[in-house]
């Protein structure tokens, strides 16, 4: 009975910080048809925040320029020469217009995604939580903005917040604040269905035995737990914020072409050329749509299916390369050697 | 009706062949880790009308190879080697000829009846699922829905369903645990399988409600010659019902003997460790000798006086009274012992007495605070007296948390300590349940499940409580980690002497740790006494029927038990 003799560790250590950070350590898990999903994904999404980062160097003018040294930009031009995906009505180049409104969607996400969770990780918490009259009220309001069309609640805000006119940090944040009011009920459904869920896990008992506050349990026991599966819906909700945004821009409560480009208001803008012929003016801000859209969703699917075991795909036993591990760490002999 | 006390030797021909030939079978799992070899290298055959066990702990892959027998394993595993039965290998067969032996040749019976049965059809749809889905093949012509039925009421019959004619159009929760385990028996024998493979058929289930699966179990290898593989962890159930026993660790066939033999002269020595560590009722008793209570001039800690605690029904229905006037009392340094089946009240106790459940009449007075109409506020001080040790130890500790800070919690909440004070109470903490203080840098799920045991009791004793409550501690363990935390919790309760309230629905384990014992049964006390005392001669029909349930790990002592269980229920 040799005590406090150090025991080689039944399994693993925990892996490297950057193993197990979220993206990374799925691609390392998945195998097959779904780690293909997950590059695609990967690799439009990557595409889309590097055209976002490095807007200013990719586009040759900018979003709100009609005119160069060598005088106003001809409208209607077809793609080619001087204007690669040509340029609009209005006398805007297309492609660049197309490049900086990535940067607005980027921003957008951003600042929708981060106030949503916070209020929705915060409210779910207590809800769930404290439960009693508290919980009744939050669930109706948070119901009662579900049954409305998503939509029409963000139509509602942008005219709240700024008045239906736009400056370029009026116009992004009055379409961030209008998807976050409507993301906000999704996070807190389901952070309170799992602290719900996990207020009756013996740990979190266990700490209330020991006189642990309400406030400690939340912050040290539920919310780690509770939060794991946010970076599945935030990539999911980040496609529907995109989708939001260019509806919004679409509908006309955007962001004005003079303040910043958004693919919605170019889209818009370009329903009167569609029966003119002219193709470029919708096709390639509709695209930009498509591709991010694409993009997230993948990633956010994959992630998806990654976090499930019963649907994550695996090699075959046999097959791998890794060396075999013995059955379960089988307690009678490790219990043997410590005691 | 006659005891079967016959051996084995004489039903068995060698000459037939076996019913089941498991033949150098290998099943390697594909895990996130790498490949798991669950089982290595298993042979082993079962012979008409004969029960063999397969014994072993958790991970020693004996469901694996019940479920082979099945072809029921998940598609991430690989299986070598050959399952034949009735000379089809069931790992190679296609899945149509796969489709025609299970049900025909070979039936299952799972651990838990109420999972096992669907809740939207009847009991008879579903024994009569098995019947039509083997009729009509190229052989067989097809059944009616009234021959089906008629051979369900039929099955029904035979696993002791009474008026089966009416039972059949039941629902499953129309049902007990006990008879749903019944149905799905019948279920597995519809079609007259030779084979049954019963993986843990009685784990979910009461002792009480065990022995009569049990019998039953033992009544289809009589009466209809039925084979039946016996996955179990529980000695007792295989020294009640099995013939042969093949021992399992790891992945191997340690040990294979016919049952007698087996526990009589073991020959590995994890056999003999294994049978060593079951708890046997009547040995080792806590309260052997006594004849008095303990620890009755040490001040009460806990008193209970006619205890009610009501859930509070639905609309319309009345409340459930889950505890029903239960009177008792806990001094300083006594281990009070509380045994019940499920259902009996004992865990409603044990959280009500930690502040986790409301008391709704009656009193009960922990450390002196009253606990109806508790405020959490005024009970908050107290609490760092009670310590609580919950059943599972793997749901116990936040997984986020290190183990070091989860057994610190108590202390930083009561006390306020620097880190460096609290990291060296942790490691002495660690040290006293006999785990290296360097266990405190792990995550919970880098232990195995008796050391994390063992980290909730260093958690529960942190801060030098009076009162210890644990809630079925070991039923979650494996026995041979059982019996060493069983000891060492002996072994902390008199160094450190508090006063415990140990729960659990194990009578051998709560005699071995309890010097006053009280039986429960549905919300009331029906008997308490000292330990020894209650377990050897007990007053109340209940506790009697309870312990002469309990299967003791001893072929011809639990034949000589059975025999007077079945005389006190006037069988």
């Amino acid at each position: 009975m040799s005590t406090n003799s150090p025991v080689a560790a039944p399994t693993a250590r925990k892996a490297s910080l950057l193993k197990r950070l979220p993206v990374i350590s799925h691609f390392n898990k998945s195998v097959g048809l779904q780690r293909g999903m997950l590059v695609i994904g990967l690799v439009l999404t990557g595409i889309f925040l590097l055209t976002a980062a490095f807007a200013p160097l990719i586009a040759p003018y900018s979003f709100a320029q009609l005119s160069d040294a060598e005088g106003s930009f001809a409208t209607q031009q077809p793609p080619g020469g001087k204007h690669l995906w040509g340029t609009t009505v209005g006398g805007y180049d297309v492609f660049s217009r197309v490049v900086w409104g990535s940067q607005t969607a980027v921003f957008v996400i951003v600042v929708a995604v981060i106030l949503s969770i916070f209020a929705g990780v915060i409210l779910g918490l207590v809800s769930g939580y404290l439960g009693g009259w508290l919980d009744r009220i939050l669930v109706v309001v948070a119901d009662a903005i579900y049954a409305f069309p998503s939509l029409l609640v963000a139509i509602v805000m942008a005219i709240v917040i700024s008045g239906g006119q736009s400056s370029l940090l009026g116009g992004i944040l009055a379409a961030a604040f209008s998807i976050t009011v409507v993301f906000i009920p999704q996070y807190f459904r389901v952070i309170r269905a799992e602290t719900i869920r996990l207020k009756a896990e013996p740990f979190v008992e266990s700490a209330k035995v020991v006189g642990a506050s309400s406030i400690r349990i939340m912050s040290r026991h539920i919310y780690r737990n509770a939060t794991r599966t946010l970076p599945l819906i935030f990539t999911l909700n980040a496609s529907e914020a995109i989708l939001t945004l260019a509806a919004l821009g679409f509908l006309g409560f955007g962001i004005e072409p003079s303040s910043a480009s958004e693919w919605g208001f170019d889209l818009k803008q370009a329903l009167a050329d569609t029966t003119s012929g002219i193709w470029w003016t919708g096709v390639f801000p509709g695209l930009a749509i498509v591709w991010t859209v694409l993009g997230l969703t993948l990633v956010g699917e994959s992630i998806n299916d990654l976090n499930d075991p019963r649907i994550r795909g695996r090699k075959r036993a046999g097959s791998g390369k890794s060396g075999p591990v013995p059955a379960a760490p089988a307690s009678l002999e490790a219990e043997s050697r410590v005691l | 009706m006659t005891v079967n006390l016959g051996s084995v030797s004489d039903r068995k021909n060698p000459t037939d062949p076996p019913v089941l030939e498991i033949d150098h079978l290998k099943v390697t799992f594909a895990t996130d880790s790498g490949d798991v070899y669950a089982v290595n290298d298993v042979s082993l055959d079962v012979r008409a009308g004969e029960v063999l066990a397969i014994v072993g702990e958790s991970g020693s892959g004996k469901t694996v190879t019940a479920k082979t027998i099945l072809g029921l394993l998940p598609e991430t595993a690989t299986s070598g080697g050959a399952v034949l039965i009735n000379g089809n290998n069931v790992i190679s067969v296609s899945a149509s000829k796969l489709r025609q032996i299970r049900g025909r040749d070979v039936a299952m019976v799972f651990q838990e009846p109420s999972t096992a049965l669907n809740p939207v059809f009847t009991v008879g749809w579903q024994i009569a699922e098995g019947i039509r889905a083997h009729s009509g093949g190229p052989d067989g012509k097809r059944v009616s829905a009234k021959e089906a039925k008629a051979r369900a009421i039929e099955a029904l019959g035979k696993v002791g369903i009474p008026d089966p004619e009416q039972r059949v159009n039941y629902y499953p929760h129309q049902f007990s645990g006990g008879q749903k385990q019944r149905v799905v028996i019948a279920a597995a024998l519809a079609l007259n399988p030779g084979l049954i493979v019963a993986d843990e058929p009685t784990t979910a289930l009461d002792v009480t409600v065990q022995a009569e699966i049990l019998g039953l179990l033992r009544d289809l290898r009589d009466i209809y010659g039925t084979s039946i593989v016996l996955i179990t962890h529980n000695m007792g159930v295989v020294a009640d019902l099995a013939d042969r026993v093949v021992v399992m660790y790891r992945g191997d066939v340690v040990e294979e003997a016919t049952s007698r033999v087996l526990f009589a002269e073991p020959k590995q020595d994890y056999t003999r460790k294994l049978l060593a560590a079951v708890p046997h009722l009547g040995r080792n008793s806590a309260s052997e000798g006594m004849t008095q209570r303990a620890h009755q001039d040490g001040k009460v800690l806990v008193e209970a006086r006619n205890l009610t605690i009501e859930y509070p029904g639905r609309l319309g229905s009345p409340s459930f009274k889950a505890v029903d006037g239960v009177s008792f009392t806990v001094s300083e340094g006594e281990v009070f012992g509380l045994v019940g089946e499920s259902g009996s009240g004992k865990t409603t106790i044990g959280r009500a007495i930690a502040g986790l459940n409301r008391t709704t009449g009656g009193s009960l007075k922990v450390l002196g605070y009253e606990m109806l109409n508790l405020k959490e506020r005024t009970f908050k001080p107290l609490r760092k007296d009670i310590g609580f040790v919950f059943q599972d130890p793997a749901a116990s500790f936040n997984p986020q948390l290190t183990i070091g800070d989860c057994v610190a919690e108590p202390l930083i909440i009561h006390k306020n300590p620097t880190p460096a004070q609290a990291r060296k109470r942790v490691a002495e903490l660690l040290e006293s349940v006999q785990l290296p203080a360097s266990y405190a840098e792990r995550y919970p799920h880098e232990l195995s499940g008796g050391q994390r045991q063992r980290a909730s009791l260093a958690r529960a004793l942190i801060l030098n409580p009076k009162l210890l409550i644990a809630d079925e501690p070991t039923s979650a363990l494996d026995v041979s980690v059982q019996a060493k935390v069983l000891e060492l919790f002996k072994e902390i309760q008199g160094g450190f002497g508090f006063a415990a309230l140990f729960i659990s629905h194990d009578l051998a384990v709560v005699d071995i740790l309890s010097h006053w014992v009280g039986v429960l049964y549905k919300g009331k006390l029906v008997e308490q006494g000292i330990g020894s005392q209650v377990m050897g001669a007990p007053q109340h029909d209940y506790t009697k029927r309870l312990i002469a349930s309990l299967p003791v790990p001893d072929p011809d002592e639990q034949a000589k038990r059975r025999a007077e269980h079945r005389t006190l229920l006037g069988i």
